[in-house]
């Protein structure tokens, strides 16, 4: 064997260098060409005016003047209330987390049917959020929804939700919740099933119950799902265009626009077609993931550096 | 409604009186003729279906493929259907709608065929097909606006067609005394609400200064525009529109007027069929022109046309003129705008209006009553980021009148920074 080692090919004496590479290589190909390409294509576009179909027109930084009030403009209007919304999202929809720990803590026993219960519990999660939009637009109907007739058997006056400016945003993400939470739970169900009953019995013992109990024995073990929990949620909170644009097509009067429901509707929608405006919020929305991205980046990787 | 119409087309075709059949004779169409349209809605779904059918019927050795997109989505679809490997026909609007495709280079130009003798039937549209000299479309229907009301309800309350604005808003107080709202909308989907406004505005102003506002000559926080704002205050405070408009499509705006809550609706004339499918018989049904406001200004009309185009990237091209020529004709033009298909008016000039109240009404409107001019409506009339904006900001407007001053400066920033 030892006399063939001058004849090996080039790719035999650099294998182990090479294969991993190779295994990567399909991967690393479409991730550049269906994310880190369009990402600097929406950059180059957000320097230009375009309408998607003719020629582009370099118009400098103007589209992030106008965006961001840079200069002597004012801050682009649609653009202060979709961040807020955005804002408003991100933290409401961490709601989801303990509502979804509490189902899962409720659920978490055997008693008869408890996999119906489970699947019941877990059924918004499944279905559409189109049809979740839908379903919830229905529920706050100013006249005929199943909200203002409750409200109403109590004598509280009929509330039009979604027609409000004020609290339109505050429905939709509501409708969000639903499904959302679904998913947490589902998360902290397999998470609790992971809880080490030594652990409990042993804080049994020494007389640990109730919140105490939770607190300090059985949430630090769910922290790996409190985790996913999180980014999935804030992943969520950032995608919320699909309920925006079936409940209140971003309105009344754009009053419940988030900056992706803003960017779709100024680069793709009807009277939209404005490609550098919609590319320059584009561009802005992803520094606000690239944060987040960042953090839980970052938090992974110290926990990988704590398990060594 | 599908049946009868099939059957009067078959007919037709049996007659052999398409104005097409001589061309065909020439040399047979062979090969694929694909179209996409927007005529989604059941009426119009139908008339389409039947369209190709009878084309295809007409030319056996022809296969037509039709394809029917939504109506809504298909406003955006269009850009990605003409781009890579585009049909032969497609559905889109006349005028300034048609500037992205026509610039872009995607629409086929279609001068050699308005050239033909026949088309001179179409002429009194020929300057909406027309951009920059050529013409890129032809036009298979166009429809009246105006106020459809429960004649019914307004007889009980002794109430009648008002023609100016006085009677107007007396009437409504009437309606308002007894419960009954004056107006049903819904502004859900926003392009309602410019409706009012197109009317209000052209019968305050005039119709020249409204389509200078459209062309960004005018601004909007001029006190003309103010005016007109003014008269449809007035209307807003009495509470004359449904209450919760903003949350409604205009489709679920309708039961209001069918449930007798609500007593009119001012609407193109395609909501005529929804309401007959509501349950409204012609006989609680009917229709006036929008009073005059200003009297000193003439009647301007919004009727817009809806049309047919061919993409430059079109593969039958011969087949898709053919079809071009086939729907404008007068016989398929009488045939699909008829009460049965469309309920629409035909633009072809030879064509005949069916026996129809609304259509008979648009017709005479239209032909004898629109001296100020025909607009197109606010969407298609204005430049497409200030409709957007505009309509957003009258919307507000219908919800919370008292922001006027705030709306308006928006709309002005929008109109400077676009008509630079």
């Amino acid at each position: 064997m030892a006399t063939a080692a001058p004849n090996r090919g080039w790719y035999k004496r650099n294998e182990i260098a090479i294969t991993p590479w190779l295994f990567l290589l399909p991967a690393m190909i479409f991730f550049a060409v269906y994310v880190i390409i369009p990402i600097g294509q929406s950059f180059w576009i957000s320097l230009h005016e375009w309408d998607g179909l003719g020629d582009k027109t370099w118009v400098g930084t103007a589209n992030y003047e106008r965006l961001l009030g840079w200069g002597d403009a004012n801050i682009d209007r649609k653009f202060e209330t979709s961040f807020w919304n955005n804002i408003k999202w991100l933290v409401l929809y961490l709601l989801a987390i303990p509502a979804g720990l509490f189902i899962a803590l409720f659920l978490n026993q055997t008693v008869t049917g408890i996999r119906f219960y489970k699947s019941m519990f877990f059924f918004p999660f499944v279905i559409s959020q189109v049809v979740v939009g839908l379903v919830f637009s229905w529920f706050y109907l100013p006249r005929e929804g199943l909200l203002n007739a409750v409200l109403g058997f109590f004598g509280a006056g009929p509330v039009n939700i979604l027609g409000d400016p004020t609290l339109a945003t505050y429905g939709i993400i509501a409708a969000g919740l639903w499904p959302q939470t679904a998913y947490c739970m589902i998360l902290y169900l397999t998470g609790l099933n992971a809880v080490d009953p030594e652990q409990v019995e042993a804080a049994r013992l020494d007389g640990a119950k109730g919140h105490k109990m939770l607190w300090y024995v059985i949430l630090p073990q769910l922290k790996p799902a409190t985790f996913i929990a999180f980014v999935v949620t804030i992943i969520g909170a950032l995608r919320s265009f699909d309920l925006i644009s079936v409940m209140t097509n971003g309105g009344p009067f754009g009053s419940t626009r988030v900056l992706s429901f803003y960017m779709f509707e100024e680069s793709l929608s009807e009277f939209g077609f404005r490609m550098g405006f919609g590319a320059a919020i584009a561009v802005v929305l992803f520094f606000i993931m690239l944060g987040f991205i960042a953090y839980f980046l970052y938090s992974m990787y110290r926990d990988e550096k704590g398990a060594h | 409604m599908h049946s009868i119409l099939k059957t009067s087309l078959a007919a037709l075709v049996a007659a052999g009186v398409t104005a097409s059949s001589a061309a065909a004779d020439g040399h047979a169409l062979s090969g694929e003729l694909n179209i996409i349209s927007d005529m989604s809605n059941p009426a119009p779904r139908a008339v389409m279906e039947g369209l190709a059918e009878d084309f295809g019927a007409l030319h056996p050795g022809l296969e037509v493929n039709l394809t029917i997109v939504d109506r809504e989505a298909w406003k955006t679809q269009i850009r990605n259907a003409l781009g890579a490997n585009p049909p032969d026909v497609v559905n889109w609007y006349a005028a300034n709608r048609m500037r992205p495709y026509v610039d872009a280079g995607l629409f086929a130009d279609i001068s050699d065929l308005w050239a033909e003798p026949e088309f001179e039937a179409l002429a009194s549209t020929k300057g909406a097909m027309t951009l920059d000299g050529a013409q890129w479309g032809v036009p298979y229907t166009y429809y009246q606006w105006g106020v459809y009301y429960r004649k019914d309800i307004f007889d009980q309350y002794g109430l009648s067609e008002p023609s100016n604005w006085e009677e107007e808003l007396a009437n409504c107080q009437t309606l308002l005394d007894n419960g009954v709202k004056c107006y049903t909308i819904g502004t859900k989907f926003l392009w309602t609400a410019g409706g009012w406004f197109d009317y209000i505005n052209s019968r305050t102003n005039g119709y020249d200064f409204h389509i200078a506002l459209a062309r960004g000559e005018v601004e909007w926080t001029d006190d003309r525009v103010r005016q007109t704002f003014a008269n449809w205050r007035q209307l807003i405070d009495m509470g004359a529109f449904i209450d919760d408009h903003q949350t409604y499509s205009w489709q679920e705006a309708l039961p209001f007027m069918v449930n007798g809550e609500a007593a009119s609706y001012l609407m193109g004339n395609f909501a005529v069929a929804a309401m007959r499918d509501g349950g409204l018989t012609d006989d609680q049904l009917d229709f006036y022109q929008f009073p005059v406001i200003n009297p000193d200004v003439d009647f301007a009309e919004d009727a817009p046309t809806d049309t047919f185009h061919i993409p430059s990237g079109a593969q039958n091209m011969d087949a898709a003129k053919e079809f071009l020529r086939f729907v404008t004709s007068a016989e398929v033009q009488t045939e699909i705008n008829s009460g049965a298909g469309l309920g629409q008016l035909p633009v072809n000039a030879n064509a005949s209006i069916d026996d129809d109240k609304f259509l008979a009404q648009g017709f005479d409107m239209l032909s004898n009553n629109a001296g100020g001019g025909i607009m197109q409506f606010f969407d298609r009339d204005f430049e497409a980021e200030m409709a957007s904006v505009g309509m957003e900001g009258l919307q507000e407007f219908m919800v919370f009148p008292d922001n006027l001053d705030d709306i308006l400066e928006r709309l002005e920033e929008t109109r400077q920074r676009i008509y630079q």
